[in-house]
């Protein structure tokens, strides 16, 4: 049973992982109605950009929020720059745009920093602590909580501000949000921002685990649009709820399981994925679209 | 000066034209009702005026030119537009929705809220429902008043009475004549409605295949034979 626990634990740190990154998808879904493929290279380039701020003898949580700020700042750009000439195209000429940007940013990242692997520096100490005969280690409790943390911050500005009102307006409708006067493509432009920012959390939550190298978060990204297709694509707490029990589910099957071991964990993702696209295509806790002709 | 005036319109979605050479002006404190048939321009004319088509033409709003202004900046001049299918957040709630009228003109909002709320006070009753969880009259109102908290100079109504039931449609052209007695409310509403358009209104114009066919005070139109026989059916 302790055992048991233990995996749930370490599951929940890595669905968190996933939970970020699903929900930064989420966000840009809402507000653009595409899914960015590039989440991920993005995610990976500021880590990237945390870690030369750490290599230069900023300490971890200054170089942390540092990197969250370039990132939401890069993550705005990117929306002003590249996507909003092709705004009103149609959906599948932006999400082409997005698979460029993470071929490129995947180039960028290895043309400057190089494509060998490095270690990247956890704010956690590498001890466990026991909880009631479980063992949980303080890396995945830290991870859980700053995800975790993360998320109701983002959760309360949606909720208590005017501008997340405005925001949640504009996923709502960008025409009517336009009658009221808003500034629809600033509101755009913020989104991309908190979801790039979202994304520099979960890939440096990551990067102590799976070492920094431009790849490491094509799997996570993977992992993630499953989380993110479980919850429901245009639901937020689908996105968080999703990559936990995705996270969760494939350690435990992971361990447990023995056909799915270490290997086969991300076509099981990816069954999750299948499945919940023939059997509940809305996921979870998103809508079903209905197309009345 | 009037407050709104257009000259010579023009309007076009892609390649089809949609308004052709439209001419009309709204005074201060005046309710002005469009009126015509389906495809008329009617609705067109109201998107013309908040920069939602492709346009060529005169629009001068408050002495300044507006034609090919970005809709958010036309609203922010103190245009409220209603648009066809009241243009509510269906997701957020009654509350969240009467904020957003509010969130670019900034002011008061609690003092234009508790105002506003004083022509629908179920408002404040239901002010936690999800927009899309009322019918359609409550809709139409909760639009109306959110279009009320932003302090409009003008407010423009498309077909407020599209899909209500007749006491319903009665109750919303009776706020809004109060609305324009006791406020002095600038309003231009669409409508296919003319009897009702034509009781509130003080002058209205009749669109007919993009252009401006008929227009007048509501007594002149009332009596006025095609109108009678096109529109008000007797």
């Amino acid at each position: 049973m302790a055992a048991f626990l233990q995996q749930v634990v370490s599951g929940l740190a890595q669905g968190a992982i996933f939970a970020s990154l699903a929900l930064a998808l989420v966000l840009i879904y809402r507000s653009t109605d595409v899914l960015n493929f590039s989440q991920g290279e993005m995610a990976t380039f500021t880590t990237f950009i945390a870690w030369s701020l750490m290599n230069q003898g900023l300490s971890y949580w200054p170089a942390f929020a540092l990197t969250l700020v370039i990132a939401f700042a890069g993550g705005a750009l990117v929306e002003r720059t590249i996507i909003r000439p092709v705004e009103h195209r149609p959906e599948i000429v932006i999400v082409i745009i997005t698979i460029g940007l993470l071929i490129a940013l995947n180039g960028l990242t290895g043309w400057i920093w190089g494509a060998e692997v490095k270690s990247f520096d956890s704010p956690f100490p590498n001890r466990t602590t026991e909880v009631g005969g479980v063992v949980i280690s303080i890396q995945d409790l830290g991870v859980l909580g700053v995800c975790l943390a993360t998320v109701f911050v983002l959760w309360a500005f949606f909720r208590f501000t005017t501008l997340g009102l405005v925001m949640r307006a504009v996923a709502n409708s960008q025409e009517a949000s336009r009658l009221m006067g808003v500034r629809v493509g600033w509101m755009l432009a913020l989104g991309w921002g908190l979801a790039a920012a979202l994304g520099a959390v979960a890939g440096m939550m990551a990067a102590p685990t799976v070492f920094l190298d431009p790849n490491m978060m094509l799997i996570i990204l993977i992992y993630s649009f499953a989380a993110a297709v479980l919850g429901g694509i245009d639901s937020p707490v689908g996105a968080v709820v999703g990559g936990l029990v995705l996270g969760v589910l494939i350690n435990v099957l992971g361990t447990y399981v023995d056909f799915v071991g270490g290997e086969l964990r991300l076509p099981a993702a990816l069954t999750v994925l299948l499945i919940v696209l023939l059997v509940r295509p809305q996921g979870l806790f998103g809508h079903r679209v209905v197309t009345r002709v | 000066m009037p407050l709104l005036e257009l000259k010579d319109v023009h309007a076009r979605y892609g390649p089809i034209r949609a308004l052709h050479g439209v001419s009309l002006k709204v005074d201060d404190g005046e309710v002005v009702a469009i009126l015509g048939a389906n495809g008329a321009g009617k609705t067109t004319t109201l998107r013309s005026i908040s920069g939602m088509t492709r346009t060529s033409g005169e629009i001068t709003f408050a002495g300044r030119k507006i034609a090919r202004k970005a809709t958010e900046s036309v609203a922010r001049l103190g245009i409220a537009h209603v648009p066809e299918g009241r243009g509510l957040f269906p997701e957020l709630t009654v509350w969240e929705n009467l904020r957003m009228g509010a969130v670019a003109r900034g002011g008061d909002f609690g003092a234009a809220a508790k105002r506003v709320v004083g022509y629908f006070p179920w408002i404040e009753r239901r002010r936690d429902q999800a927009a899309a969880t009322l019918s359609g009259g409550e809709q139409q109102m909760l639009a109306l008043a959110r279009a009320l908290v932003s302090g409009p100079r003008l407010l423009m109504l498309d077909e407020p009475s599209l899909g209500l039931a007749p006491t319903i449609v009665r109750e919303l052209f009776g706020v809004i004549r109060r609305l324009n007695e006791s406020e002095g409310l600038t309003v231009l509403v669409v409508e296919q409605n003319a009897t009702i358009a034509l009781d509130v209104a003080s002058r209205a114009y009749v669109l007919e295949v993009g252009k401006v066919a008929v227009e007048g005070t509501s007594d002149e139109l009332s009596r006025h034979e095609g109108v009678r026989k096109s529109y008000l059916g007797y």
